[in-house]
Protein backbone atom coordinates (compact mmCIF):
# COMPACT_ATOMS: atom_id res chain seq x y z
CA UNK A 1 0.00 0.00 0.00
CA UNK A 2 1.10 3.20 -0.97
CA UNK A 3 1.77 5.57 1.83
CA UNK A 4 0.37 9.04 0.82
CA UNK A 5 0.39 12.50 2.88
CA UNK A 6 -1.98 15.25 1.30
CA UNK A 7 -2.09 19.01 3.18
CA UNK A 8 -4.90 21.08 2.61
CA UNK A 9 -5.58 24.01 4.81
CA UNK A 10 -8.80 22.86 7.00
CA UNK A 11 -10.49 26.66 7.08
CA UNK A 12 -10.05 29.28 3.81
CA UNK A 13 -12.15 31.90 3.76
CA UNK A 14 -14.26 32.38 0.46
CA UNK A 15 -12.32 33.27 -2.39
CA UNK A 16 -9.07 32.67 -0.58
CA UNK A 17 -5.92 31.31 -2.82
CA UNK A 18 -5.45 28.08 -1.00
CA UNK A 19 -2.16 26.06 -1.35
CA UNK A 20 -2.54 22.19 -2.08
CA UNK A 21 0.10 19.45 -1.39
CA UNK A 22 0.53 16.23 -2.38
CA UNK A 23 3.15 13.50 -1.48
CA UNK A 24 3.09 9.84 -2.25
CA UNK A 25 5.79 6.82 -2.37
CA UNK A 26 6.32 5.61 -5.36
CA UNK A 27 9.89 3.95 -6.09
CA UNK A 28 9.87 5.50 -9.65
CA UNK A 29 11.34 2.70 -11.47
CA UNK A 30 12.65 4.31 -14.83
CA UNK A 31 12.80 0.89 -17.15
CA UNK A 32 15.97 2.13 -18.40
CA UNK A 33 18.30 0.45 -15.65
CA UNK A 34 19.72 -2.97 -15.53
CA UNK A 35 19.38 -5.16 -12.63
CA UNK A 36 23.32 -6.67 -11.42
CA UNK A 37 22.61 -9.87 -13.69
CA UNK A 38 22.21 -7.57 -16.62
CA UNK A 39 18.31 -8.03 -17.29
CA UNK A 40 16.09 -4.82 -18.35
CA UNK A 41 14.16 -4.12 -15.15
CA UNK A 42 10.74 -3.31 -16.17
CA UNK A 43 9.09 0.25 -16.01
CA UNK A 44 7.16 0.98 -12.61
CA UNK A 45 6.43 4.55 -12.54
CA UNK A 46 3.04 6.51 -11.86
CA UNK A 47 1.94 8.03 -14.82
CA UNK A 48 -1.30 10.32 -13.26
CA UNK A 49 -2.72 12.41 -10.90
CA UNK A 50 -5.99 14.07 -11.13
CA UNK A 51 -7.14 16.17 -8.18
CA UNK A 52 -10.93 16.71 -7.73
CA UNK A 53 -12.94 19.91 -5.77
CA UNK A 54 -16.27 18.47 -4.88
CA UNK A 55 -16.23 16.06 -8.14
CA UNK A 56 -14.87 18.92 -10.57
CA UNK A 57 -11.38 18.62 -11.60
CA UNK A 58 -8.93 21.37 -10.81
CA UNK A 59 -5.68 19.96 -11.51
CA UNK A 60 -4.15 17.17 -13.34
CA UNK A 61 -0.59 16.15 -14.25
CA UNK A 62 1.33 13.14 -16.25
CA UNK A 63 4.35 12.02 -15.00
CA UNK A 64 6.66 10.24 -16.81
CA UNK A 65 10.19 7.73 -16.03
CA UNK A 66 12.31 11.14 -15.21
CA UNK A 67 10.39 12.23 -12.49
CA UNK A 68 12.26 11.24 -9.25
CA UNK A 69 11.01 8.74 -6.77
CA UNK A 70 8.08 9.86 -3.99
CA UNK A 71 6.46 12.30 -6.47
CA UNK A 72 5.52 15.43 -4.62
CA UNK A 73 2.91 18.03 -6.58
CA UNK A 74 2.28 21.61 -5.30
CA UNK A 75 -0.35 23.76 -6.68
CA UNK A 76 -2.71 26.58 -5.87
CA UNK A 77 -6.63 26.89 -6.21
CA UNK A 78 -9.32 29.07 -5.26
CA UNK A 79 -11.61 27.97 -1.74
CA UNK A 80 -15.02 28.57 -3.65
CA UNK A 81 -17.28 26.18 -1.33
CA UNK A 82 -16.78 23.91 1.48
CA UNK A 83 -16.56 20.52 0.60
CA UNK A 84 -14.50 17.19 -0.24
CA UNK A 85 -10.88 17.31 -2.14
CA UNK A 86 -9.78 13.87 -4.10
CA UNK A 87 -6.81 12.64 -4.68
CA UNK A 88 -5.79 10.26 -7.06
CA UNK A 89 -2.69 8.76 -8.46
CA UNK A 90 -2.86 5.76 -11.32
CA UNK A 91 0.35 4.06 -12.73
CA UNK A 92 2.02 0.90 -14.20
CA UNK A 93 1.04 -2.57 -13.29
CA UNK A 94 -2.48 -1.26 -12.30
CA UNK A 95 -1.30 0.91 -9.53
CA UNK A 96 -4.30 2.96 -7.98
CA UNK A 97 -4.02 4.89 -4.75
CA UNK A 98 -6.40 7.95 -3.72
CA UNK A 99 -6.89 10.58 -0.59
CA UNK A 100 -9.35 12.89 0.30
CA UNK A 101 -9.32 15.84 2.63
CA UNK A 102 -12.13 18.27 3.81
CA UNK A 103 -12.15 22.10 3.65
CA UNK A 104 -14.42 24.20 5.18
CA UNK A 105 -14.90 27.70 3.80
CA UNK A 106 -16.74 30.28 5.05
CA UNK B 1 77.81 42.10 11.29
CA UNK B 2 76.25 39.42 13.59
CA UNK B 3 77.81 36.43 14.30
CA UNK B 4 76.81 33.43 12.53
CA UNK B 5 75.43 31.93 15.66
CA UNK B 6 73.07 34.88 16.40
CA UNK B 7 71.59 34.51 12.67
CA UNK B 8 70.77 31.42 13.17
CA UNK B 9 68.75 32.07 16.55
CA UNK B 10 66.88 34.77 15.25
CA UNK B 11 65.92 32.15 12.21
CA UNK B 12 64.53 29.05 15.41
CA UNK B 13 62.71 31.53 17.02
CA UNK B 14 61.24 33.07 13.66
CA UNK B 15 60.76 29.45 12.48
CA UNK B 16 59.21 28.89 16.04
CA UNK B 17 56.54 31.59 16.18
CA UNK B 18 55.81 30.64 12.07
CA UNK B 19 54.52 27.92 13.71
CA UNK B 20 52.73 29.26 16.89
CA UNK B 21 50.63 31.83 14.26
CA UNK B 22 50.09 29.35 11.65
CA UNK B 23 46.67 27.44 12.10
CA UNK B 24 46.99 24.20 13.60
CA UNK B 25 45.41 21.16 12.34
CA UNK B 26 41.90 21.31 13.57
CA UNK B 27 41.19 18.70 15.69
CA UNK B 28 37.73 18.71 17.76
CA UNK B 29 34.66 20.94 16.90
CA UNK B 30 34.61 24.00 19.45
CA UNK B 31 30.81 23.57 20.82
CA UNK B 32 29.95 27.02 19.27
CA UNK B 33 30.88 26.29 15.95
CA UNK B 34 29.13 22.28 15.57
CA UNK B 35 26.68 23.00 12.51
CA UNK B 36 24.41 20.40 11.43
CA UNK B 37 24.43 19.70 7.48
CA UNK B 38 20.91 21.54 7.44
CA UNK B 39 22.80 24.88 7.77
CA UNK B 40 25.09 24.11 5.31
CA UNK B 41 22.25 23.09 2.35
CA UNK B 42 20.38 24.87 0.12
CA UNK B 43 16.84 27.03 1.24
CA UNK B 44 14.79 24.90 -0.93
CA UNK B 45 15.95 21.66 0.52
CA UNK B 46 15.52 23.26 3.96
CA UNK B 47 12.10 23.73 2.88
CA UNK B 48 11.65 20.68 1.94
CA UNK B 49 12.70 18.84 4.98
CA UNK B 50 10.93 21.62 7.76
CA UNK B 51 7.20 20.73 6.30
CA UNK B 52 6.25 17.68 7.23
CA UNK B 53 3.67 17.63 3.98
CA UNK B 54 7.12 17.56 1.72
CA UNK B 55 9.14 15.79 3.79
CA UNK B 56 9.64 12.52 1.85
CA UNK B 57 10.69 10.89 5.46
CA UNK B 58 7.51 11.31 6.71
CA UNK B 59 5.98 8.35 4.72
CA UNK B 60 8.91 5.77 6.19
CA UNK B 61 7.56 7.37 9.65
CA UNK B 62 3.93 6.75 8.68
CA UNK B 63 5.45 3.60 7.79
CA UNK B 64 6.89 2.81 11.19
CA UNK B 65 3.38 4.23 12.78
CA UNK B 66 1.55 1.13 11.41
CA UNK B 67 4.06 -1.17 12.26
CA UNK B 68 4.92 0.09 15.79
CA UNK B 69 0.82 -0.72 16.38
CA UNK B 70 0.96 -4.12 14.06
CA UNK B 71 1.20 -7.26 16.29
CA UNK B 72 4.10 -9.70 15.06
CA UNK B 73 5.36 -12.93 16.33
CA UNK B 74 4.82 -15.80 18.66
CA UNK B 75 4.01 -13.50 21.20
CA UNK B 76 1.43 -12.00 19.10
CA UNK B 77 2.09 -8.31 20.63
CA UNK B 78 3.28 -4.93 18.99
CA UNK B 79 5.65 -2.74 20.34
CA UNK B 80 2.24 -0.89 21.67
CA UNK B 81 1.41 -2.92 24.08
CA UNK B 82 4.78 -2.90 26.27
CA UNK B 83 5.57 0.90 24.97
CA UNK B 84 2.31 2.67 24.36
CA UNK B 85 1.76 5.26 23.07
CA UNK B 86 5.68 6.48 21.16
CA UNK B 87 4.84 10.05 21.35
CA UNK B 88 5.56 9.69 24.96
CA UNK B 89 7.64 6.71 25.69
CA UNK B 90 10.42 6.89 22.88
CA UNK B 91 10.36 10.59 23.68
CA UNK B 92 14.22 11.34 23.72
CA UNK B 93 15.00 7.90 23.12
CA UNK B 94 17.24 8.72 20.02
CA UNK B 95 18.89 11.48 21.61
CA UNK B 96 20.80 9.06 24.00
CA UNK B 97 21.28 6.17 21.80
CA UNK B 98 23.56 3.62 21.34
CA UNK B 99 23.45 3.01 24.94
CA UNK B 100 24.94 0.52 27.08
CA UNK B 101 23.09 -3.01 27.42
CA UNK B 102 24.44 -4.01 30.94
CA UNK B 103 22.97 -7.67 29.95
CA UNK B 104 25.40 -8.10 26.86
CA UNK B 105 28.09 -5.71 28.59
CA UNK B 106 28.44 -3.74 25.06
CA UNK B 107 26.62 -0.75 23.43
CA UNK B 108 23.91 -1.02 21.32
CA UNK B 109 22.84 1.41 18.30
CA UNK B 110 18.84 1.83 17.81
CA UNK B 111 18.09 -0.81 15.43
CA UNK B 112 19.97 -3.36 17.61
CA UNK B 113 17.87 -2.30 20.07
CA UNK B 114 14.59 -2.69 17.77
CA UNK B 115 15.84 -5.92 16.73
CA UNK B 116 16.37 -7.33 20.35
CA UNK B 117 12.70 -6.28 21.35
CA UNK B 118 11.56 -8.49 18.34
CA UNK B 119 13.48 -11.42 19.01
CA UNK B 120 13.05 -11.78 22.75
CA UNK B 121 9.54 -10.05 23.52
CA UNK B 122 7.80 -10.43 20.49
CA UNK B 123 9.08 -13.92 19.09
CA UNK B 124 9.63 -12.73 15.99
CA UNK B 125 12.51 -12.70 13.27
CA UNK B 126 15.08 -9.94 13.31
CA UNK B 127 14.44 -7.24 10.66
CA UNK B 128 17.56 -7.07 7.91
CA UNK B 129 19.64 -3.92 7.79
CA UNK B 130 18.23 -1.27 5.41
CA UNK B 131 15.08 -3.38 4.97
CA UNK B 132 11.93 -0.54 4.65
CA UNK B 133 10.23 -1.75 8.01
CA UNK B 134 13.81 -1.43 10.16
CA UNK B 135 14.28 2.02 8.94
CA UNK B 136 10.53 3.04 9.21
CA UNK B 137 10.59 1.47 12.70
CA UNK B 138 13.72 3.55 12.89
CA UNK B 139 12.51 6.65 11.53
CA UNK B 140 9.18 6.72 13.67
CA UNK B 141 10.85 6.34 16.67
CA UNK B 142 13.51 8.73 16.72
CA UNK B 143 11.20 11.31 15.25
CA UNK B 144 9.47 11.24 18.67
CA UNK B 145 12.85 12.69 19.37
CA UNK B 146 12.77 15.79 17.38
CA UNK B 147 13.50 19.02 18.70
CA UNK B 148 15.83 17.38 21.39
CA UNK B 149 19.38 17.79 22.27
CA UNK B 150 21.74 14.86 21.45
CA UNK B 151 22.75 13.25 25.07
CA UNK B 152 26.58 13.34 25.71
CA UNK B 153 27.26 9.30 25.84
CA UNK B 154 30.74 9.85 27.46
CA UNK B 155 28.23 10.95 30.92
CA UNK B 156 28.00 7.37 31.07
CA UNK B 157 31.46 5.54 32.04
CA UNK B 158 30.67 1.94 30.83
CA UNK B 159 30.53 3.58 27.24
CA UNK B 160 34.11 5.69 27.12
CA UNK B 161 36.09 2.73 25.92
CA UNK B 162 33.68 2.25 22.57
CA UNK B 163 33.68 5.84 22.25
CA UNK B 164 37.75 6.02 22.34
CA UNK B 165 37.50 3.41 19.97
CA UNK B 166 34.81 5.08 17.72
CA UNK B 167 37.60 8.19 18.38
CA UNK B 168 39.99 6.15 16.54
CA UNK B 169 38.42 5.02 13.41
CA UNK B 170 37.64 8.26 12.73
CA UNK B 171 41.03 10.27 13.36
CA UNK B 172 42.66 6.88 11.36
CA UNK B 173 43.64 7.03 7.81
CA UNK B 174 41.94 4.14 5.85
CA UNK B 175 42.03 3.35 1.89
CA UNK B 176 43.73 3.87 -0.89
CA UNK B 177 43.05 7.49 -0.24
CA UNK B 178 44.78 7.17 2.37
CA UNK B 179 41.94 9.68 4.21
CA UNK B 180 40.67 9.65 7.95
CA UNK B 181 37.25 11.27 8.42
CA UNK B 182 38.41 13.72 10.55
CA UNK B 183 40.60 15.41 7.40
CA UNK B 184 37.06 16.13 5.81
CA UNK B 185 34.57 16.59 8.67
CA UNK B 186 37.18 17.95 10.98
CA UNK B 187 39.26 20.05 9.67
CA UNK B 188 37.64 20.94 6.07
CA UNK B 189 33.56 20.95 6.69
CA UNK B 190 33.47 24.25 5.16
CA UNK B 191 34.30 23.17 1.57
CA UNK B 192 32.60 21.98 -1.50
CA UNK B 193 33.46 18.63 -2.60
CA UNK B 194 31.38 17.57 -6.09
CA UNK B 195 29.08 20.66 -5.60
CA UNK B 196 27.79 19.67 -2.17
CA UNK B 197 28.90 20.86 1.30
CA UNK B 198 31.56 18.66 2.81
CA UNK B 199 29.82 19.13 6.47
CA UNK B 200 30.56 18.27 9.76
CA UNK B 201 29.31 14.86 9.74
CA UNK B 202 26.64 15.40 12.45
CA UNK B 203 24.41 13.45 13.43
CA UNK B 204 20.99 15.09 13.49
CA UNK B 205 18.57 13.64 11.54
CA UNK B 206 19.01 9.97 11.12
CA UNK B 207 17.62 7.77 9.49
CA UNK B 208 17.12 10.23 6.81
CA UNK B 209 15.97 10.93 3.55
CA UNK B 210 18.89 11.55 1.16
CA UNK B 211 17.82 12.95 -2.37
CA UNK B 212 21.25 10.93 -4.17
CA UNK B 213 19.11 7.74 -2.80
CA UNK B 214 15.73 8.43 -3.84
CA UNK B 215 14.91 6.68 -0.33
CA UNK B 216 15.51 6.76 3.23
CA UNK B 217 18.50 5.38 4.95
CA UNK B 218 20.37 4.75 7.95
CA UNK B 219 24.04 6.61 9.79
CA UNK B 220 25.62 3.30 8.46
CA UNK B 221 24.93 3.15 5.00
CA UNK B 222 25.90 6.45 4.81
CA UNK B 223 29.50 6.12 6.48
CA UNK B 224 29.52 2.72 3.98
CA UNK B 225 29.14 5.48 1.83
CA UNK B 226 32.20 7.71 2.90
CA UNK B 227 34.14 4.27 3.29
CA UNK B 228 33.28 3.73 -0.12
CA UNK B 229 34.31 7.01 -1.55
CA UNK B 230 37.62 6.72 0.24
CA UNK B 231 38.22 3.13 -1.32
CA UNK B 232 38.47 1.52 1.73
CA UNK B 233 36.77 -1.77 2.93
CA UNK B 234 33.29 -0.58 4.65
CA UNK B 235 32.55 -2.13 7.26
CA UNK B 236 29.40 -4.84 7.77
CA UNK B 237 25.96 -3.35 8.79
CA UNK B 238 25.75 -3.94 12.14
CA UNK B 239 29.13 -4.24 12.86
CA UNK B 240 30.94 -3.44 16.46
CA UNK B 241 32.78 -1.10 14.65
CA UNK B 242 30.07 1.17 13.62
CA UNK B 243 28.03 0.81 17.20
CA UNK B 244 31.66 2.85 18.14
CA UNK B 245 31.79 4.89 15.56
CA UNK B 246 28.23 5.27 15.75
CA UNK B 247 28.60 6.50 19.94
CA UNK B 248 31.66 8.36 18.89
CA UNK B 249 29.69 10.69 16.23
CA UNK B 250 26.68 11.57 18.91
CA UNK B 251 29.54 12.51 21.34
CA UNK B 252 30.54 14.79 18.99
CA UNK B 253 27.22 15.89 17.95
CA UNK B 254 26.53 16.22 21.47
CA UNK B 255 24.20 19.25 22.40
CA UNK B 256 22.50 19.63 18.76
CA UNK B 257 19.12 18.87 18.10
CA UNK B 258 17.87 15.81 16.70
CA UNK B 259 15.82 16.37 12.80
CA UNK B 260 14.61 12.73 12.29
CA UNK B 261 13.70 12.44 9.32
CA UNK B 262 16.21 14.88 7.78
CA UNK B 263 16.57 15.65 4.35
CA UNK B 264 19.83 16.20 2.78
CA UNK B 265 21.08 16.48 -0.91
Amino acid sequence: MARVLVSVPAKAGRGEIIAIKALISHHMETGFRHSTTGELIPRDIITSFVCRYNGEEIFRAELFPATAANPFISFYTRATESGTIMFEWAGDNGFSATEQAAISVE
Amino acid sequence: MRAPHQLLATAIVTVTLAGVASPIAAGEIAADQRRSGYDLMSHETQAMQDDDASNPGMLSVLDGDALWHLKAGMADKACADCHGEASTSMKGIAARYPAFDAERGRALDLTQRINLCRSERQNTTSLPYESKELLALSAYVARQSRGLPITDPATDERLRAAIDAGRQTFNRRQGQLNLACAQCHDDNWDKQLAGNSVTQGQVTGYPLYRLEWQGIGSLQRRMRNCMIGMRAQPFDYGAPEFVDLELFMKWRSRGLRIETPAVRP
